[in-house]
């Protein structure tokens, strides 16, 4: 691993570990950090997929309800354990990213994209007319909180499971991206032709990393659900999978840290505009179109080049 | 000694109308340097496309030591050895030059996204050992302190050599050039034919699209001509510049060559 990535893998440990002291205690910055970090598994995904293997995914929200309602539907009503419905969700999701992504990762061009958003339409109904399991537009309720040895976990203790979360599938996407697959994702992005003519199988990858983000999605999912117990389909509607989107292109596709960096701040955002009632989305729209304007490459890119200037090396 | 590493019998490509390969036949023998020239659009290009599995043939069938080729998807042909480089550059832009090579050691590494992921010792062996194969490369070709220059920034001389390391590390049989002369100056083109024949000794057998008559003629084995896509003359260098069919096809007519 890289130094850099190691320094703020230690960051993010120290702030996350001291912050329910920094915070007070305070519920409401807790759980807006826990968001954070759900927000953040699922951008770090989706980042590796848009920003390593050039494709645009308007479907996630899908994938993140799947591992909602998959931990919903069978703690609350079938008395599952909250682990294998965990891994029950992860494991659908795997299957219908295989399935949805295997026909269309072998087009060239934005056939994703288009693929996936109706893949996302056709859950979003699914979440809504499945009334029986998923209890409709009214939504399912009743969802267990998470416990350890009889002792509920929540609070701080659900803020570190999630960061910790965070933490692990953010060591194995820098894995990745600094390895074999990495390099050919990179290499992909920057010629397919060239990419195909050194041995890698193109569509292969691609469809390896919409899975794997696919995995990431349910299992922020599951979280989610675990923590709100209270899930209904408008938290995976096609808004939440182009903010998810947004969250990617204003932090930086190309790393996976500008994409985690994007989930922060726009997930921190909309509490800030909640002052401007009607006028939030305008403000919202404004300052998305600013720093698109000013900081292309995304924000973490953006304030790089603001600090550190980046210094040609003639020759050597 | 000669047997053949590549055999081409009645192949045919159509882009519509446009015959750009017709009929063609040929073969490579093994360790041989062998170059194609012709006039523009004389179909060059699209022969390496249609070798190297880029572009589906309208006819024809191919053979590489034996092994029909056909219907092969690019990545697939890579992997058994045959490995190419790119008229315009198709260098990967986001990376550096050292990783560009290590892209070129993809085919003969095995670490999926898994094993990369959960970092398992047998993949950071491999990942060490694809760095030192990659620098040799560079080194082979003069660019070991360019190792961890951004790929693009290199002068085109560099970048065209460096598109050469990264073929070769994907461990060919079969190395295709296409114009890896052009825009380069006469002493670069006389580095890049050392290397050529460097490349040969590691007993790869090279193929060359190439416009500098000179090197073509230097170095080449056999040249085959190619003129709208058809075979007009193959031999020794010496045959094909005395060939009447071949002065016609680049001069005209009245030339006197």
């Amino acid at each position: 691993m890289k130094r850099d990535d190691l320094y703020t893998i230690l960051c993010i440990l120290i702030t996350v570990g001291l912050f329910p002291w920094l915070a007070g205690g305070n519920q409401y910055f807790i759980s807006l950090l826990i968001f954070m970090g759900i927000n953040g598994i699922i951008v770090m995904g989706l980042g590796m997929l848009m920003g390593y293997a050039g494709q645009i995914s308007l479907g996630h929200a899908a994938f993140f309800g799947i591992g909602a309602y998959s931990s919903g539907i069978l703690t609350a009503k079938y008395a599952f354990h909250p682990f294998p419905a965990f891994f029950i969700g992860v494991l659908l999701s795997a299957i219908i990213a295989f399935l949805v992504g295997k026909p269309t990762l072998r087009l060239k061009g934005h056939y994703m994209a288009v693929a996936t958003l109706g893949f996302g339409e056709i859950l979003f109904i699914v979440f809504n007319e499945l009334s029986p399991l998923t209890g409709g537009p009214s939504g399912l309720s009743g969802i267990p909180s998470l416990t350890f040895l009889g002792h509920p976990i929540e609070g701080a203790i659900y803020l570190y499971l999630v960061w910790g979360f965070l933490l692990l599938l953010l060591l194995f996407s820098l894995n990745v991206i600094n390895s074999r697959v990495g390099r050919a994702l990179r290499a992909i992005h920057g010629s397919e032709l060239a990419a195909n003519a050194m041995g890698v199988d193109a569509s292969r990858y691609k469809l390896q990393v919409f899975i794997l983000s696919a995995m990431y999605a349910s299992m922020a999912g599951s979280l989610y659900a675990h923590f709100v117990t209270f899930i209904s389909p408008s938290s995976f509607s096609f808004m939440f999978s182009i903010l998810l989107l947004m969250m990617v292109v204003v932090g930086g596709a190309e790393t996976i840290w500008g994409s985690l960096l994007g989930a922060m701040l726009l997930t921190l955002l909309p509490e800030y505009l909640r002052g401007l009632e009607d006028f939030e989305v305008l403000a919202y729209g404004a300052i998305l179109m600013v720093v698109l304007l000013f900081m292309p490459q995304g924000i973490l890119e953006g304030v790089r080049k603001l600090f550190f200037r980046k210094i040609k090396v003639g020759g050597l | 000694m000669s047997e053949e590493v590549l055999k081409v019998q009645g192949l045919q490509k159509s882009f519509g109308g446009l015959r750009a390969i017709d009929s063609l036949d040929f073969m490579v023998a093994e360790q041989q340097i062998k170059s194609i020239i012709g006039p523009n659009g004389a179909g060059k290009t699209t022969l390496f496309n249609l070798i190297t599995g880029i572009l589906p043939p309208t006819a024809g069938t191919f053979e590489f030591k034996g092994r029909p080729l056909r219907g092969m998807k690019a990545h697939e042909i890579a992997r058994l050895g045959i490995s190419r480089t790119f008229q315009n550059l198709e260098l990967f832009a986001n990376m550096t030059a050292l990783e560009n090579v290590m892209v070129g050691r993809h085919v003969r590494t095995l670490a999926g996204i898994f094993k990369a992921g959960l970092r398992l010792p047998g993949m950071r062996r491999e990942e060490r050992e694809i760095r030192e194969k990659a620098m040799e490369e560079l080194r082979f070709l003069g660019l070991e302190n360019k190792a961890l220059m951004n790929a693009t920034s290199l002068p085109l001389g560099e970048q065209k050599l460096l598109e050469i390391a990264r073929a070769l590390a994907t461990q060919p049989k079969l190395l295709l050039l296409d114009e890896p002369a052009a825009g380069l100056n006469m002493r670069e083109a006389e580095k890049l034919a050392e290397t050529i024949i460097k490349i040969r000794q590691r007993e790869i057998t090279v193929m060359l699209v190439e416009h500098d008559m000179s090197l073509v003629m230097d170095i080449s084995d056999e040249v085959l001509v190619l003129n709208y896509g058809k075979k007009i003359a193959e031999g020794p260098p010496g045959d094909i510049q005395r060939n009447r069919q071949v002065i016609a096809a680049y001069l005209g007519e009245e030339a006197d060559a």
